[in-house]
């Protein structure tokens, strides 16, 4: 099939949309693929290929992104863009690719951008903290197969910030309300469960907008987290702004 | 799946003339003062081009057939992969001697103490 | 060295001068106790005074960052990637191996290592095997305590299932992403050091060269590649946790971005290159399409497990798969190797493959691949479970190929996965160059751990400074996706 393509051009601080054919395209092909032709024809012709994040191709890094038509990670509910084939799309249609936009993210060239305040929050709190060679017997500490079940649906947040590009806020509450939860519910994370909320919202706060429960994000997620975190983290905020963390080993 | 001589010979050939045309023709559009992945990936070929000719050297001279490494020439009656512990039980480490010049080996014999050599039969 | 006739084997001459393993005097058990004890340590004062670079965080980079950092020590750490969270360790499926035999069904840390020696065919240093056996427990204990949601029987307890290779239930999974989650926990740890300041991290940075002063390695060269700007970092050791090089062929299982570029160029500088022949072929991955395929995509060896291999019995079956019935189908493995089935090593299901296929009985509109088919074990478990344990893999099935394999078995073939060989190394993990060490996927795996997984140990004791802190995936036996 052929498509017409609306990509965005960016090589410095601004930038504009472009118009390329894409002819051949077969259904077979991933959204990737298919850049990766158009990217080959490209630099036949002497122009400088469009410049996109990928890595595993698998959907399990997070490295790729792009709003397809307006969503990240185009129309595909639940799938990531290097899963995305285009299968899904028909003979002759305009698609529209571009960046994640958000103002957390700047745009590095084309369609990379900049996630690095993701890992900001990571750094403020979304860890265990277990020094290599102090853990104990790894079955002295049961786990509810519920609480391993919720944790791992949470856990499985590939970080790719498809959240945050989907939020009209450009709010990060998804991503983090995800790295709290998949720690926050395990038994390993209660000690530092209020240290951990407070830290990872405050620098989400620092960097990002604020939610103000549009949904978008749980949308566009690929892997379909649950808007639910989001109420499972304010509620863990809260109790932790509240709560004398020095009476926390008395449950 | 499975390596030749004759297959490997031939790469051995391909290769040095692949990684001429490579330096010949390569074509890295863009600059190199910001993001430009057309030169990463160039940068990484050129690497795979020397690398994969010592990977190919060192096929060929393992004749033998253990695991993935699968050389028609060592088989058994059945199809099955045979080992050649009298000639291969080393680790073969290559030392660099310039691009295109044949690799000097290593050998770091394998001592098999604890667990007895045997042909793996998962029949 | 030892004669054949006595077992020993290697038949190579005298050992040479330039290859000291280092192996620790003493019985197997006790080398790594032994040489624990012998090395020496660092006054805790004197840490802050020693900068180590890593480059690459994946399971081994990054876990050896992080324990460095815990320790006192000044770390920089590099990664292409915009993140250290997104190296390929991520991309494991399957689980890790460790002999915690909580199945009681018989495995040991000795059972462990002869299966790994075994199952890397003889082509493995067996001091180096034993302390990776040695270690996995100890990694699940790590790897639990910082948080990896590991799969749970309902009493709470950690769950196992087996593996190509293993006739025990060894392996430690969290559904199909155990690598995923053992990363995010390495990256995790990682990030904690991070804010704690003992761990300078660049992302989007690519190694381009290894500095060395008086035949060490005493440095790094690096190029920003967002700014372009190249740089040069000392350190009083370089560790290099830069995967393998699956990419030198045409199609891989491999990320976009996995190269052989870190490794190469500190081969160029001295580090000598051990069996870069040793490379895996994994056995079920999504059979090639078409030309403008840009990677193969892996489903994980656990589905082994529960789906069983066969293609039509006559070369020339056009019909659907459901449509042909159980005694015109020929359950290859089942028949050819009775005793492990559909649990063989990966090379062994890989070559079994390719000959059903040379042999015309190939699956698909392409004849290029053999199936895997779920319906005995839909049938006996249910769906449920069956969605329960791969769910995401038959959802990727589904994406990549348009086919449901609830109802169709999933067509599969296989393609070149991991490698073994890399840079030697000896049992400190260090190369052939003094003061670079090689940890993870870019070292030689003293196990050419073919088809069922790949031996590797990790982090081990490098500079007599690093522990081993999370040993990969994939590790012992076969685990690992």
């Amino acid at each position: 099939m052929r498509l017409k393509l609306r990509i965005w051009r960016q090589s410095g601080t601004s930038g504009e949309f472009r118009d390329y054919d894409a002819t051949d395209v077969s259904e077979d092909m991933s959204f990737l693929e298919m850049l990766d032709e158009l990217n080959e024809r490209l630099i036949e012709s002497g122009e400088e290929p469009i410049a996109f994040d990928s890595d595993c191709r698998e959907g399990i890094c997070g490295m790729c992104s792009l709003i397809i038509d307006g969503r990240a990670h185009g129309p595909e509910l639940g799938t990531a863009t290097c899963q995305l084939h285009m299968r899904k799309f028909h003979d002759g249609q305009q698609i529209t690719i571009e960046p994640w936009r958000a103002r957390a993210f700047p745009v590095v060239r084309d369609l990379v951008v900049d996630r690095s305040p993701l890992d900001r929050i990571i750094e403020a709190g979304g860890f265990i903290s277990v020094p290599t060679g102090s853990a104990p017997e790894a079955n002295d500490v049961p786990v509810p197969k519920e609480a391993a079940e919720a944790a791992m649906d949470a856990a499985s947040c590939i970080g790719c910030g498809a959240c945050v590009a989907a939020c009209p806020n450009g709010a990060a509450q998804l991503f983090t309300s995800a790295k709290v939860a998949h720690l926050n519910l395990l038994p390993q994370g209660a000690p530092e469960r209020d240290s951990r909320v407070v830290g990872m919202v405050d620098t989400m706060e620092h960097f990002f907008g604020s939610c103000t429960n549009h949904g978008e994000c749980e949308k566009a997620c690929p892997k379909e987290i649950s808007i639910d975190f989001i109420a499972l983290m304010n509620r863990d905020y809260v109790r932790a702004k509240f709560s004398n963390r020095a009476l926390a080993g008395r449950h | 799946m499975e390596r030749s001589r004759e297959g490997l010979e031939k790469a051995l050939s391909e290769i040095p003339v692949l990684r001429e045309e490579f330096h010949k023709d390569v074509r890295v559009l863009g600059g190199d003062e910001q993001l430009n992945q057309s030169l990463e990936k160039a940068g990484r070929v050129s690497d795979f081009l020397e690398f994969s000719e010592l990977m190919c050297a060192d096929a060929l001279h393992r004749e033998e057939s253990c695991g993935g490494h699968f050389r028609v020439e060592s088989q058994t009656d059945e199809g099955e992969a045979l080992r050649d512990d009298e000639h291969f039980a080393y680790a073969a480490a290559w030392e660099f001697n310039g691009v295109g010049s044949p690799e000097s080996l290593h050998k770091e014999p394998l001592d098999f103490e604890n667990v007895q050599l045997a042909q793996r039969s998962y029949k | 060295m030892t004669d054949v006739s006595t077992g020993g084997a290697s038949g190579t001459g005298a050992p040479d001068p330039a290859l000291d393993s280092k192996i620790p005097d003493g019985p197997i058990a006790d080398k790594w106790e032994n040489h624990k004890f012998d090395l020496k340590l660092v006054n805790p004062a004197n840490k802050r005074k020693f900068t180590v670079i890593i480059v690459g965080t994946g399971l081994a980079g990054a876990a050896a960052a992080a324990s460095l950092g815990e320790l006192g020590y000044n770390v920089k750490a590099f990664c292409y990637q915009d993140s250290p969270r997104r190296a390929h360790s991520i991309a494991a499926q399957g689980g890790i191996n460790a002999a915690k035999n909580y199945r009681n069904d018989g495995d040991s840390v000795h059972r462990l290592f002869y299966d790994t020696v075994k199952g890397g065919d003889y082509r493995a240093r067996e001091a180096n095997v034993h302390r990776l056996a040695e270690v996995s427990v100890d990694i699940i204990d790590q790897c639990a305590a910082q948080g990896v949601p590991f799969a749970r029987e309902y009493g709470g307890l950690l769950d196992n299932r087996s593996f190509g290779g293993a006739q025990v239930s060894r392996t430690f999974y969290a559904r199909g992403q155990t690598g995923q989650q053992l990363l995010l926990g390495a990256y995790q740890a990682l990030a904690r050091q991070i804010d704690a300041g003992t761990v300078e991290m660049f992302s989007r940075t690519e190694m381009l060269d290894l500095v060395m002063k008086d035949g060490r390695a005493v440095g790094i060269v690096v190029r920003d590649l967002v700014t372009g700007d190249v740089s040069s970092h000392s350190g009083h050791a370089v560790v290099l946790g830069t995967g393998g090089y699956s990419n030198a062929f045409f199609l891989s299982t491999n990320a976009k971005g996995c190269n052989v570029t870190a490794a190469w160029r500190a081969h160029r500088k001295g580090a000598y290159f051990a069996n870069p022949c040793f490379t895996q072929i994994h056995p079920t991955c999504i059979p090639a399409s078409e030309e403008f395929q840009s990677k193969l995509t892996l489903m994980s060896e656990s589905l082994r497990n529960d789906g069983r291999i066969w293609v039509p019995g006559d070369s020339g079956d056009e019909r659907a798969a459901i449509e042909i019935p159980p005694d015109e189908r020929d359950y290859y493995l089942e028949r050819r190797y009775p005793a492990f089935g559909n649990l063989v090593p990966r090379d062994v299901a890989s070559r079994a493959a390719k000959l059903e296929v040379d042999r015309g009985r190939g699956v698909g509109s392409k004849k290029n691949g053999v199936y895997l088919d779920f319906a005995d074990a839909i049938s006996r478990l249910g769906r449920d479970t069956i969605e329960e344990k791969y769910g995401n893999l038959f959802q990727m099935y589904e994406r990549i190929t348009g086919e449901d394999p609830y109802a169709q078995p999933m067509r599969i073939f296989p393609a070149l996965h991991y490698t073994m060989g890399g840079l030697w190394v000896d049992y400190d993990l260090m190369s052939t160059i003094p003061g670079c060490y090689v940890v993870g996927g870019g070292k030689f795996l003293r196990s050419r751990r073919q088809p069922p997984g790949r031996v590797r140990s990790h982090a081990g004791p490098g500079r007599r400074i690093l522990r081993p802190a999370v040993h990969d995936l994939r590790l012992p036996g076969r685990s690992a996706r």
